[in-house]
C-alpha cells in the first residue's frame, strides 16, 4: 500500500497524467474545504481549487514525495486563496458581509445585534489579507495553529502575532464606528 | 489589548462569521475544469483589479515619451 502511494507520487512528479488525476480525486475535497474556509464562497472555492491543482501540476518537479502531498497541496491552496483575497478585495469583503447576514441568529448572543455582526464582518473584510487569513483559520475556523503556520509557511509564533494584530485592528475599526466590543 | 479583550473580540468575530461547513465538498466534478485549465497553458486568468493600473501605466509612459522624447534611451536602458 505504502509502495503504491509512493509510486503514484513519483509518477506524478514525472508528469504522469493518470497519477495526477488519482491525486486530484483523492485530495480535491480536502483542498476545496480548506479554500472554502478562507474565501467563504462555494463557487469561488471551486474556481480556486481548479487554480490550485493547475499550480500543483506546474510545480510538480519541486515536489518532494518524502514530505507528503497533503501539506504541500494545502500550502499552495493557501497561497492561491491569499492571492485571490489580495486581488479581489472588494469581492471578498462582500462575501464576508453575505456570511454575516447568513449567520444563524440562534447561535448568537442576544446582546449582539445583527447590525453589530454585519459591521464586524465588514470590518473584518477590510483587514489586510495576510492578517485576515490567519485570523480566519485560527479564530473563526479554529484550526490548530500548527496547521495554520504550516499552510502559511510561517512559525506558530508568527501566527499568534498576526491573529493578535488582526483582532487589535478589528477592535480599532469597530470603536471608530462607535461599537464597543 | 488584554487577554479578556482578545477573548471578547474572538467571540464577537465567531458570532459575526460562524465557521463554514467545509465537509460537503465541491458541488460538481472539477476534473474537467482542471483539464481545461491545463490546456489553456501558462497564462493565469487576468486580474481585473490590475487592468486599469496597467492601462494607466502605459498611458503615462506614452505621455512621457511624447513630451520628453529624450527619455526614450533612458527607458530603453531600464527595460
Amino acid at each position: 500500500m505504502r509502495n503504491e502511494v509512493s509510486d503514484v507520487l513519483n509518477q506524478f512528479r514525472q508528469g504522469d497524467a493518470d497519477a495526477f488525476e488519482a491525486l486530484f480525486r483523492q485530495h480535491q475535497r480536502a483542498v476545496y474545504g480548506w479554500i472554502l474556509r478562507i474565501v467563504r464562497n462555494p463557487s469561488t472555492a471551486e474556481e480556486l481549487t481548479v487554480e490550485t491543482f493547475w499550480r500543483i501540476y506546474q510545480a510538480r518537479v519541486r515536489f518532494d514525495p518524502a514530505q507528503g502531498f497533503e501539506g504541500w497541496a494545502r500550502r499552495i491552496a493557501t497561497r492561491v486563496a491569499l492571492d485571490w483575497l489580495r486581488m479581489r478585495r472588494t469581492e471578498s469583503e462582500v462575501s464576508f458581509e453575505v456570511c454575516a447576514e447568513a449567520a444563524a441568529p440562534a447561535a448568537a448572543d442576544p446582546a449582539v445585534t445583527a447590525e453589530i455582526r454585519r459591521k464586524t464582518a465588514l470590518a473584518f473584510g477590510r483587514l489586510p489579507p495576510k492578517l485576515r487569513i490567519a485570523a480566519t483559520l485560527a479564530v473563526i475556523e479554529e484550526q490548530p495553529q500548527k496547521d495554520v503556520a504550516a499552510a502559511l509557511g510561517i512559525s506558530v509564533a508568527a501566527v499568534k502575532v498576526r491573529v493578535f494584530r488582526a483582532l487589535r485592528l478589528l477592535r480599532k475599526d469597530l470603536e471608530q464606528q462607535g461599537i464597543k466590543p | 489589548m488584554k487577554t479578556h479583550d482578545e477573548d471578547s473580540m474572538k467571540k464577537l468575530l465567531r458570532q459575526a462569521l460562524p465557521p463554514v461547513n467545509s465537509d460537503a465538498g465541491p458541488g460538481r466534478d472539477l476534473w474537467p475544469n482542471v483539464l481545461r485549465r491545463l490546456d489553456a497553458g501558462v497564462a493565469a486568468p487576468a486580474s481585473p483589479g490590475w487592468a486599469w493600473f496597467d492601462a494607466a501605466l502605459l498611458a503615462g509612459l506614452v505621455g512621457l515619451v511624447a513630451i520628453f522624447p529624450v527619455s526614450i534611451p533612458v527607458l530603453l536602458y531600464y527595460l
